[in-house]
């Protein structure tokens, strides 16, 4: 089950650049909430703030507080722990290359140790159904590298991939921004299946996307929310009137 | 005005075809001396080629016939020695230089350490094993393997973090955002993905280490009996080539010529070999 995201005056930079200054947000569990807003508005450095990948850049650096279900993530817990809670499916489509189908989507567990054959067998169906790509690489799940596959399945790999470590929250960093039309509609049907059972964070240039898949919108200018609330409120009478100007297309 | 364009036309086309032609013959001009090698290698040697030469030692002074499989088995010994070292120390080398030491001051000197070793002439490297290895023990198989392995080192380095550069960050930050720990990170997943161009990179310094004559003078020694023993002096093709090309023997001539054929084709079936095992396995559209 998906737990509630709790982000207290979180601050980021990279090196000597301010990228999100004196964040607050409550994001809803087992909902979709999307993050909008123009190129460079640290929307992404705030989804990797919520699994420390942020981190993982030597130049950058993180202050606040973000609690995920009970748990201050930056300080109760080891980074490779909470990104075992917290799944990511990045802009680009990523598979590991060299593995077969079903090592990717097996890929998190078997690095931690995991070994069981029978369970991860199950584990690699339910999350390729999951994400909607089972019944297209069923038949050739060790025979095929993960890179053999289109984009759009790719990046159901992916989202299988993260899913097979049974997180609590699934972040989307622009998801389906490097995909078609079909593959992109692919992709909204999951997340809206998804959300039943995991927290979903969505960042996305795609403003029609935000309307169709979150309950929840966050608007992002300059390293600061402007503005959160409910999307139909964002997207119909947004109370800022920066929001109202990007979204219908004034600037950004 | 068509005129003017079926003119630009077949100079585009005329441009295209001379470009063409240039790149082909910069091909044949990069494999002709392999292929000119090997044909003057097989003229010269192929006539010599017996069942003898792969199962006698050589014989005395005088005498003719004899065989070189002492000096073919003490090369695969040795280049064993000289891989068993040469491989894992270049790898974890470049391991660090590319995935832990990134910017550190301690990487740039390795790296630049690598450079200047893999420039240090042949000769060289003999020399200072001969001080460090032999003249505190004495000419021996080991000294010879150390040599070898030596000079794989920079060679193995350097591939490796050339290769481990070229797999994408995006793949790193997947399996960092699975939760797997950076160590683990980059063994299973940065690695392998690079393995290909690591292994190109072994076999390039296994290759060039094969054909050293130089380090063993000085180490492995040569010897013409049988010498499996690392403790001993051990033969090596190589040397053996060495000492009957400069021989005034026509025999001993042409047991060198044979001889120069066996190593190159013995290399070949080596880097084919590893090729072979290592791409089974590879699955369909992995890159």
């Amino acid at each position: 089950m998906g737990v509630g995201i709790e982000v207290t005056n979180l601050n980021a930079w990279y090196g000597t650049n301010h990228t999100l200054q004196d964040i607050n947000l409550n994001i809803p569990a087992n909902h979709a909430t999307a993050l909008i807003g123009p190129s460079g508005c640290g929307k992404s450095t705030f989804v990797r703030c919520l699994n420390r990948m942020h981190e993982t850049n030597p130049i950058a650096r993180v202050t606040g507080t973000v609690r995920i279900g009970d748990l201050d993530i930056y300080n109760d817990i080891k980074p490779v722990e909470i990104r075992r809670r917290v799944g990511m499916v990045f802009q680009r489509p990523n598979p590991f290359p060299t593995m077969s189908i079903y090592d990717n989507v097996a890929a998190g567990l078997k690095l931690n140790g995991y070994s069981n054959r029978h369970v991860l067998d199950e584990i690699v169906e339910k999350s390729l159904k999951n994400s909607a790509l089972w019944d297209e690489v069923k038949d050739d799940l060790k025979k095929k590298s993960g890179a053999s596959l289109s984009g759009g399945q790719q990046q159901r790999l992916c989202i299988a991939r993260a899913l097979a470590v049974d997180p609590e929250v699934l972040l989307m960093d622009e998801p389906a921004s490097a995909l078609d039309p079909v593959s992109t509609a692919k992709i909204e049907d999951l997340i809206f299946q998804l959300k039943s059972q995991y927290t979903i964070v969505i960042v996305t240039h795609n403003m029609q996307q935000a309307a169709r898949v979150a309950e929840k919108t966050g608007f992002f200018l300059n390293g600061r929310m402007v503005e959160f609330d409910s999307t139909h409120k964002i997207f119909t009478n947004p109370s800022d009137k920066r929001t109202e100007d990007y979204i219908t297309g004034r600037f950004g | 005005m068509r005129d003017e364009h079926k003119l630009k036309a077949r100079i585009r086309a005329g441009i295209d075809g001379a470009a063409t032609g240039l790149a082909v013959l910069s091909t044949v001009l990069v494999v002709a001396p392999l292929v000119a090698i090997f044909i003057y290698l097989v003229y010269k040697g192929a006539s010599s080629l017996n069942l003898d030469f792969f199962t006698k030692i050589p014989k005395p002074v005088g005498e003719l016939g004899g065989g070189m499989a002492n000096a073919i088995v003490g090369s695969a010994i040795l280049l064993a020695v000289g891989s068993m070292i040469g491989v894992p120390i270049g790898i974890a080398g470049g391991i660090f230089l590319a995935e832990f030491g990134r910017g550190t001051k301690l990487a740039n000197a390795v790296r630049f350490t690598a450079d200047v070793l893999n420039g240090v002439p042949s000769i060289v490297m003999g020399i200072a094993i001969y001080s460090l290895v032999v003249v505190p023990t004495h000419f021996s198989g080991f000294s010879g393997g150390v040599a070898l392995g030596v000079m794989m080192i920079p060679t193995v380095c350097r591939t490796t973090e050339e290769m481990l550069l070229m797999v994408p960050h995006a793949v790193r930050e997947a399996a960092l955002a699975l939760g797997v720990p950076n160590w683990r990170s980059v063994l299973s997943i940065t690695v392998k993905t690079a393995s290909p161009g690591i292994i190109t990179g072994c076999m390039l310094a296994f290759a060039r280490v094969a054909g050293e004559t130089a380090p063993l003078i000085f180490t492995a020694f040569g010897n013409s009996n049988w010498s499996t023993n690392l403790n001993e002096p051990m033969a090596a093709l190589p040397l053996q080539i060495y000492v009957y090309a400069l021989s005034p023997y026509d025999d001993w001539h042409r047991l060198a010529w044979a001889g120069a054929l066996v190593l190159i084709v013995l290399i070949l079936l080596a880097v084919s070999l590893v090729r072979y095992v290592t791409s089974r396995g590879v699955l369909k559209g992995a890159s």
